[in-house]
């Protein structure tokens, strides 16, 4: 395969940026998508220029590291795919691809298409999780999940914080993101006691960070690759009026 | 070590300060504008009964109340409660748009939209162009500024005098569609800020915004039609 990429490039956070052309004779459709970039990144290196810097670590569609705009698309065209997981037979031969990082005040540039998230790492640690106390694991039926419940709380657990909501956000807005991380602990009787202290931590977290207002558009659960619902946002409007008023 | 969650008072933002907040207070005085714009349609809608009704409807917005309120006192109470609605809505929509505006200083080369719609991506626009209709509105049926012959007193005739120009029936048309689209996405989106999401309602919801904006639409633009139309004179 020969594909023709326009690559955004950018030595430093406070560097102007700019798309590079590069031509790559010698794809595959085997190939994921980092595995492109790894390619082309050899053929850099062996030209004596700086390799493409871009994040990633599991490359299985987990961990949430990997993540650029290819082709106006967060993480590209295939749904519920994660970059690593994006394979080149998705694309035809000889196709012209541009690639961005994710583009947010809140996500600065770090190098090339690595952006720096620890914006999201902030809000989680401002309250996404349960002030349990360590021991022996207490007796599995002390505490009943309803399986509805837990179900729901297993779909907005499936978020792996890649930042691609805010990426598709024409607002820039992490309501899909804060919202995963509210549902899936306030579904849980686990996270009850803290619950309305959580949502507005988090929330409050959320605005320093300086990501902008949801407006309904919807984009952030198109991108998701975990395919997270816009509910969730509901759910996490609804807790905060809750915990501004009772 | 992590320390208990607890609401500390500094760090609790208040409605107007939180983004989640002030977009609940866009919803909240959303709805409140939202049945104004059914109500007052379902009361043009008189027009069609012929002049003495619809006048009688006018005098009647004046005198409801009566004899527990004066003349024109309920009016005001609603005109009060109506501008307070607009200017909050107003003010959370330029807040939040301010907050979205900065929170992506650096645009893409190119972002595919996929989900969104047309009616949200022109809210903010839509708004603007709603509230300088309101304005002209104002100022050809309730001030008589812009209207070719007004009478006060007499709503049916200064109606029908202004309708009959064919741009101002044009322009009040135009001005319906915009309000339409402003109405389904935020008929919709009221529902999702105010969290008043339940899995059963998400089947439906998005239908029926979409068929009450267009109700709204219709019944609106019913009357310019009909005033070029020749059938109200
Ligand atoms: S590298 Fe882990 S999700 Fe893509």
């Amino acid at each position: 395969m020969k594909l023709t990429l326009h690559v955004w490039r950018q030595a430093g956070p406070s560097a102007r940026g700019r798309f590079v052309r590069y031509d790559v004779p010698d794809g595959s459709p085997d190939m994921s998508f980092l595995e492109l970039l790894d390619v082309l990144n050899q053929q850099l290196i062996a030209r004596k220029e700086e390799p493409i810097a871009f994040d990633h670590d599991c490359r299985e569609g987990i961990c949430g590291a990997c993540g650029m705009v290819i082709n106006g698309r967060p993480h590209g065209p295939q749904r519920a795919t994660t970059a690593c997981q994006l394979h080149l037979r998705h694309f035809a031969d000889g196709a012209e691809i541009w690639i961005e990082p994710w583009r947010a005040r809140a996500f600065p540039i770090v190098k090339d298409l690595v952006v720096d998230r620890a914006a999201f790492d902030r809000i989680v640690q401002a309250g996404g999780f349960i002030t349990a106390r360590t021991g022996s694991a207490p007796e599995a039926n002390s505490i009943l999940v309803p399986k509805p419940a837990a179900d729901l709380a297993m779909d907005a657990a499936a978020c792996i914080g890649c930042g691609a909501c805010v990426a598709a956000c024409p607002n820039a807005s992490a309501m899909l993101f804060v919202a995963a991380k509210v549902s899936h602990l306030g579904l849980l009787p686990q996270g009850q006691p803290e619950r309305d202290a959580r949502v507005m931590q988090l929330v409050a977290q959320m605005d320093a960070e300086g990501f902008g207002a949801c407006s309904n558009h919807g984009e952030c659960m198109a991108a998701c690759p975990k395919e997270i619902s816009i509910d969730f946002i509901a759910r996490l409007n609804r807790d905060y009026i809750r915990g501004t008023f009772l | 070590m992590a320390q208990p969650l607890a609401v500390q008072p500094s760090a609790t933002p208040s409605l107007a300060r939180s983004l989640i907040g002030m977009k609940a207070i866009m919803a909240t005085s959303g709805v409140i504008l939202f049945l104004f714009v059914v109500g007052h349609l379902l009361g043009n809608l008189k027009v069609f009964q012929g002049p003495e009704h619809f006048n009688a409807y006018a005098e009647g917005l004046r005198t409801v109340g009566a004899p527990f309120l004066g003349r024109g006192q309920l009016l005001w109470v609603v005109r009060v409660v109506l501008l307070f609605a607009l200017g909050a809505h107003i003010w959370a929509a330029i807040a939040v748009t301010r907050a979205s505006w900065r929170a992506r200083p650096i645009g893409y080369q190119r972002l595919e939209s996929t989900h969104t719609t047309y009616a949200a991506r022109t809210m903010r626009w839509g708004g603007v162009i709603i509230l300088l209709y309101v304005i002209y509105h104002l100022l050809d049926f309730t001030f008589g500024r812009v209207n070719p012959s007004f009478i006060p007193g007499d709503a049916y005739h200064n109606v029908v005098a202004s309708f009959r120009l064919w741009p101002v029936s044009a322009f009040y048309g135009v001005a319906m569609v915009v309000v339409g689209l402003h109405v389904y996405h935020g008929v919709w989106s009221a529902l999702q800020t105010l969290g008043l999401h339940r899995a059963p309602t998400e089947r439906w919801r998005r239908g029926a915004a979409g068929v009450i904006a267009a109700a709204i639409v219709a019944g609106y633009v019913a009357i310019p039609a009909a005033v070029l139309a020749g059938w109200l004179r």
